[in-house]
């Protein structure tokens, strides 16, 4: 199959687009990157593409709450589109505000008897940088291909993952669809501030929906594409192999569709 | 209708700023106890029925899971139960981002609303006695924003009223000096009397009286704040005249270097160099003092938009790729029953300025990686705000021109009355009765209006769409446009700015503050592609007029002149400033240093200090990695808690060249010496540079000099001083400085005793990296490295850390010695460049025992070190010299025993010594020092004073 195409949509207050669409590039995609507005009036263009990712960033300022606004015009004005686009077997990721987003639209935790989800305001009340160790649960989604612990940032105010009824997580989990926890130093997952650095219930960074398909995740693994990301880099150094972790789940993507 | 939407945190959600409030209430003294819950919402008004309000609710206002809502009418009905209520809510006119949003939703969802406001609720239980004390000091911000306190009985947003046209004419030509200078305060111009004859004077030639926007218009571009009329004027210097302190000083150290790599200096909105065969970068530090001792949160989210703008607005637009912070506040545990009046906690100031760099530089998607905080008491009632934004830009885009002809074009953010009076403002000082007189100063910024202007900015450069471009900032367009047709002449039709609201003036509209607007200069052949480019990203677009070459300034409202200015007289009348100066420099009382003991007590209260203590509290807040630049964080080590010398960005995507940016700022040697501060500032800004990896050939300055009134003849010599300082630094380091700005009168007046800062310089540098992959932080690596320190040791304790936690007075001030700290600083970077060089740390506040202690605990080893081998001149001869004084230039390094000899080859010709080994990590890590005698002088767990050191701001 030929190279896949990557369509990364950003919207007024996207700021993670560039970062994004590079890491693209370097697992071996081609990447576009398209104002929401264009798509929104050339909903057929999505026909061009296998992979839609939402970056990070505060999409319409995120006024309403992170992703809310730019959820409500994707669900009225794309609705139809994106599930056309997931129908046909096309892969949607969403990092960090594009995790909000998706969670807002419905389209994460994806399934009916998921019930409603949300991202809420971190239990330590703010915003906060840092980078987590995170643990993968492989075979359910094809952007978690791998089993080994990931590094990566993340960098967010609201990223609390809980459903409206507490059981939709446990089935969440007993299906693998919480595909990345936050882990401790032993590689467990972890409720433990600041490993877990939201609170985010059963260790939650990362969720899929029943295909596997439509994955969101709060860490961003487009910062880490090259060891110098490394926080530790300079005490780490060979020990960190040539890129970064990151790169793992984008490369997932292509390979999936290869 | 008007409803009120409250929302509120589901039963089974924390309460997280009803928690915040109750515990603000304890810590600013007013005797509780306090519970207080919390909700938030939205006044919505419009012909709109309760159900079609909570449909939207329900569809995408409210999170169905986290929380609950209910609608009620307004005026509410009275009786809410025992609990106060007291309602928060911004004034008419004050920006509003999120009922913006909430109103454009509403509208889209096909409901017909009018007017919306965000609002937040508290219900409070408490003594009621204390409840004003409590909305005063916790829950509002009078200065912008609105309390009610029990039900809501308004019925309507007010929206402001049509505006109607009358030409104001100021009979300035009939005036006497007394009715100069009333006409001067009344009108808040900040025109001096001298000033003030020069306008009359004009008129008179001219044989007219002028009109309120000209009178405006000439005070704002003659302010303090716009034409540096101090610095750049006459200063008589205990007998001896400085003309220009400025020119003769900073600008021309400059230029006598006449460096190659320098591209625009001293011209543009920030300085440009540079980088490598492809790419310019370009670096802006400002200042936004007076408004953010009045809203710590409006005051530094307007700075760091600010200045953000600059760089967006440098040559033909560049793209921000970090900012930077410095904030000097008083002692946030200073006791509140002790505030003067009028003055905000340094807790709840220190809070807001971090929440307001947070919120714009987050959602600008801007890393902010560099900073500093500075505490001393004299910051109480005017705090200092420093914010700093680099761009990079594609070389061959320094540089713009404006022909005749060009449209002027607004683009971004509407305008409103915000911040009317702002340029004049700053130029004044503060009193206790600022926030009333000048409420209308502050603004609050909308990031997203920014990030937009910012996607709109560099498409439109990249087609070659404008020809010029700058930001509108003190002053607004009145200064934007005058400073952009200043050789040609501009022709502004001001019924064409799109406002927030009605009922502004012509002369609100053209010298209104209101923030995220750019103006341009767009060909007319490009101007329908630079509209419909804007149209595509959603920012309004706005035709103002055109440039012109009669070289003067025409202000029309709906056709009738209403300005009409010579260029020439706005930027050249100007009478020349002539102050008077006087050196305040004493030669300081000998120290008198107690014996040789146990030091460990000493080094833990350092670490506890204000200015060492961990900054990982706001550091966390801001995203420092956003745009996946930054390859060395602020915070480093094996738990990335340790406090980095600088910072490293990478400006070209695939590039390994990298730059480095860092600062310098001493309050308290300012105090003593103004020009040895200045140069020891200059030198820890390029030290922590150099310390990271950074080129000492390749480091460009910027000046931020803060200081309180230049009238008063010993303020104004401690900065002739410091200005001299800069010149003889920057020529004998080759560091370049590249633009710059000052910002005077930051003094506090009180019942008639006047608060002054110290003369505050901040020092920002930028300093290239060769290759980013041979950079080094400051945490130790391993055990049984050998630790070598870099430099010579002097006693210098004057304004030293450990001589204020001791209360000792006198002693030398630190004093740089340029050409030992330049032969260092060049043989460092050829040993870091080698990799010989496993950790290094700069020296600085607290000296050789802060630096071993955080290079310890960051890295999670211990250290055995001994006194004896630390080169040194005679009269250091003492343990607590060789522990704590504060000389310049020195670093501390760690390096593997295998390429010790590498090493020493490379630092030969430089004071160097082996000084102790690194040992054992683990919690039983310990540093121990042994002193001159061979006697412990500390002994101390790691971990114990790592704790310490992040205890102060773990808020």
């Amino acid at each position: 199959m030929a190279t896949p195409r990557v369509i990364v949509l950003r919207a007024p207050g996207t700021n993670c687009d560039e970062e994004t669409a590079e890491a693209w590039r370097l697992a071996g995609a081609r990447s576009e990157t398209w104002h929401v507005g264009r798509l929104l009036e050339e909903p057929h263009a999505l026909d061009l593409f296998q992979i839609l990712t939402i970056p990070g960033g505060f999409s319409y300022g995120d006024d309403l709450g992170a992703g809310r606004i730019m959820a409500t015009r994707l669900a009225r004005g794309l609705g139809d589109a994106l599930r056309r686009f997931h129908d046909r077997g096309g892969l949607l990721m969403g990092i960090c505000n594009g995790f909000q987003v998706l969670a807002r639209c419905g389209l994460l935790p994806g399934d009916e008897d998921d019930g409603p989800a949300t991202l809420a305001a971190n239990d330590s009340g703010r915003f906060e940088a840092r980078w987590v160790t995170l643990l993968p649960r492989p075979g359910v989604s094809p952007f978690v291909g791998f089993d080994e612990p990931l590094d990566l940032p993340v960098a967010h105010g609201e990223g609390r993952f809980l459903t409206a009824d507490p059981k939709g997580m446990e089935a969440l989990d007993q299906a693998g669809r919480i595909v990345l926890k936050y882990a401790d130093a032993d590689f467990r997952p972890t409720q433990d501030y600041p490993a877990n650095p939201n609170g985010s219930h059963l260790a939650a960074a990362g969720v899929c929906d029943p295909t596997g398909r439509v994955f969101g995740l709060m860490p961003h693994p487009e910062r880490f594409v090259s060891p110098l990301h490394h926080p530790r880099w300079t005490r780490l150094g060979e020990a960190l192999g040539s890129e970064g972790h990151g790169l793992k789940i984008f490369r997932g993507a292509v390979e999936a569709l290869n | 209708m008007l409803w009120h939407l409250d929302i509120k945190p589901a039963p089974d959600q924390p309460d997280s700023d009803g928690l915040r409030v109750a515990q603000e209430a304890a810590e600013s003294g007013l005797p509780g106890p306090w519970r207080v819950t919390a909700s938030r919402g939205f006044l919505v008004e419009g012909p709109l029925s309760a159900d079609d309000v909570e449909a939207a609710a329900a569809a995408v206002l409210v999170d169905p899971v986290v929380e609950r809502f209910r609608v009620r009418p307004c005026p509410a009905e009275g009786g809410d139960g025992p609990a106060a209520t007291v309602h928060v809510f911004p004034k008419p006119g004050v920006t509003d981002p999120e009922a913006e949003s909430a109103l454009a939703l509403l509208r889209d969802l096909g409901h017909a609303a009018e007017a919306a406001r965000s609002i937040r609720s508290y219900r409070v239980e408490g003594p009621a006695d204390q409840l004003p004390r409590l909305v005063q000091r916790v829950l509002a911000n009078e200065a912008v924003e609105q309390a009610v306190v029990g039900p809501l009985a308004l019925d309507r947003l007010g929206a402001g009223r049509p505006y109607e046209f009358v030409l104001v004419v100021v009979p300035i030509r009939a005036m006497d000096d007394d009715a100069l200078q009333k006409a001067s305060r009344d009108g808040q111009l900040s025109l001096s009397l001298a000033e003030m004859r020069t306008v009359q004077a004009h008129f008179r030639d001219q044989g007219r009286d002028p009109t309120d926007a000209e009178l405006e218009t000439i005070a704002q571009t003659w302010s303090e704040h716009c034409s540096h009329k101090t610095l750049r004027g006459k200063i008589d210097f205990d007998g001896t005249i400085v003309d220009n302190l400025l020119k003769t000083t900073i600008f021309a150290a400059t230029k006598e270097l006449d460096l190659d790599w320098l591209v625009s200096v001293f011209s543009d909105n920030a300085g440009i160099v540079r980088f490598d065969d492809e790419y310019d970068v370009c670096f802006k530090v400002e200042t936004h003092n007076h408004p953010s001792a009045i809203d710590p949160y409006g005051g530094s989210n307007t700075g760091i938009g600010g200045v953000i703008r600059d760089a967006l607005g440098t040559g033909l637009g560049s793209k921000p790729i970090c900012n930077t912070d410095v904030f000097c506040v008083a002692p946030p545990d200073f006791p509140p029953d002790r505030l003067p009046a009028g003055v905000l906690h340094p807790k709840r100031v220190l809070k807001g300025v971090v929440a307001g760099v947070r919120d714009y530089g987050n959602r600008m998607g801007i890393p902010t990686v560099n900073g500093a905080l500075a505490v001393d008491s004299a910051y109480l009632g005017n705090p200092l705000v420093f914010c700093g934004t680099v761009g990079v830009l594609p070389r061959g885009k320094a540089f713009k021109s404006v022909e005749p002809g060009d449209r002027i074009v607004a683009i971004g953010g509407r305008t409103g009355r915000d911040g009317v009076h702002g340029a004049t403002f700053s130029s004044i000082e503060l009193t206790s009765q600022s926030e009333a007189v000048s409420g209308g100063a502050v603004q609050i910024g909308d990031a997203i209006t920014e990030k937009m202007v910012l996607d709109v900015i560099l498409q439109a450069r990249d087609r070659g769409l404008f020809r010029a471009i700058t930001d509108c900032g003190a002053g607004g367009f009145s200064s934007a446009v005058g400073e952009m047709g200043a050789e040609t002449g501009a022709v502004v039709d001001l019924e064409n700015a799109p406002l927030k609201y009605q009922g502004l003036s012509y002369t609100e509209i053209w010298i209104s503050e209101a923030q995220e607007r750019m103006v341009l200069a767009v060909p007319p052949e490009n101007w329908p592609a630079f509209r419909d480019l804007c149209a595509l990203e959603g920012v309004e677009a706005t035709d103002l007029g055109e440039f012109a070459a009669d070289g003067r300034l025409t202000l029309r409202y709906k056709g009738e002149v209403v300005g009409d200015l010579s260029m020439d007289f706005l930027h050249e009348g100007r009478p020349d400033v002539v102050r008077a100066a006087t050196d305040p420099t004493r030669e300081p009382d000998p120290i008198a240093l107690p014996p040789s003991a146990d030091f460990t007590a000493d080094l833990s209260k350092l670490l506890s200090h204000w200015d060492v203590c961990s900054k990982e509290w706001i550091v966390r807040q801001y995203d420092h990695e956003v745009q996946a630049r930054t390859v060395v964080k602020p915070l480093v080590g094996e738990w990335e808690r340790g406090p980095g010398d600088a910072s490293v960005v990478l400006p070209v995507v695939g590039s390994f060249r990298g730059l480095a940016v860092s600062c310098g700022i001493n309050p308290r040697y300012g105090k003593l010496d103004a020009y040895k501060m200045a140069a020891c500032v200059i030198d820890e800004a390029v030290r922590n540079c150099v310390a990271v990896g950074a080129d000492p050939a390749r480091v460009a300055l910027l000046d931020n000099f803060c200081w309180g009134s230049p009238e008063r003849p010993e303020t104004l010599g401690s900065l002739v001083r410091a200005a001299r300082a800069c010149r003889d630094l920057a020529l004998a380091y080759e560091t370049p400085f590249i633009s710059g700005k000052d910002s005077l009168y930051n003094e506090y007046a009180h019942e008639g005793e006047s608060l002054a800062i110290p003369p505050t310089l901040l020092i920002s540098a930028i300093g290239q990296v060769p290759d980013v992959r041979r950079c080094v932080t400051m945490d130790f690596k391993a055990t049984g490295n050998l630790i070598v320190l870099v430099g010579t040791t002097r006693a210098e304790f004057g304004g030293s850390l450990w001589a204020e936690i001791r209360g000792l007075d006198g002693g030398l001030v630190p004093m740089v010695d340029p050409e030992a700290g330049l032969a260092t600083f060049q043989a460092l970077h050829r040993a870091i460049s080698a990799g010989s060089v496993r950790s290094c740390h700069d020296l600085s506040e607290g000296g050789l025992a802060v630096a071993l202690a955080e290079s310890a605990f960051a890295g999670g080893f211990g250290a055995e070190v001994a006194l004896a081998d630390v080169p040194r001149d005679g009269d250091a001869e003492s343990d607590a010299a060789l522990l704590f004084s504060e000389s310049p230039s020195r670093f501390l390094l760690e390096v593997e025993p295998g390429r010790y000899d590498a090493l020493a080859a490379t630092l030969a010709g430089v004071p160097f010594a082996t000084i102790g080994r690194t040992t054992a990590a683990g919690p039983d890590a310990r540093l121990i020092v042994d002193g001159l005698a061979g006697t412990r002088v500390i002994d101390a767990s790691t971990a114990e004073m790592e704790r310490a050191w992040r205890a102060p701001l773990d808020w």
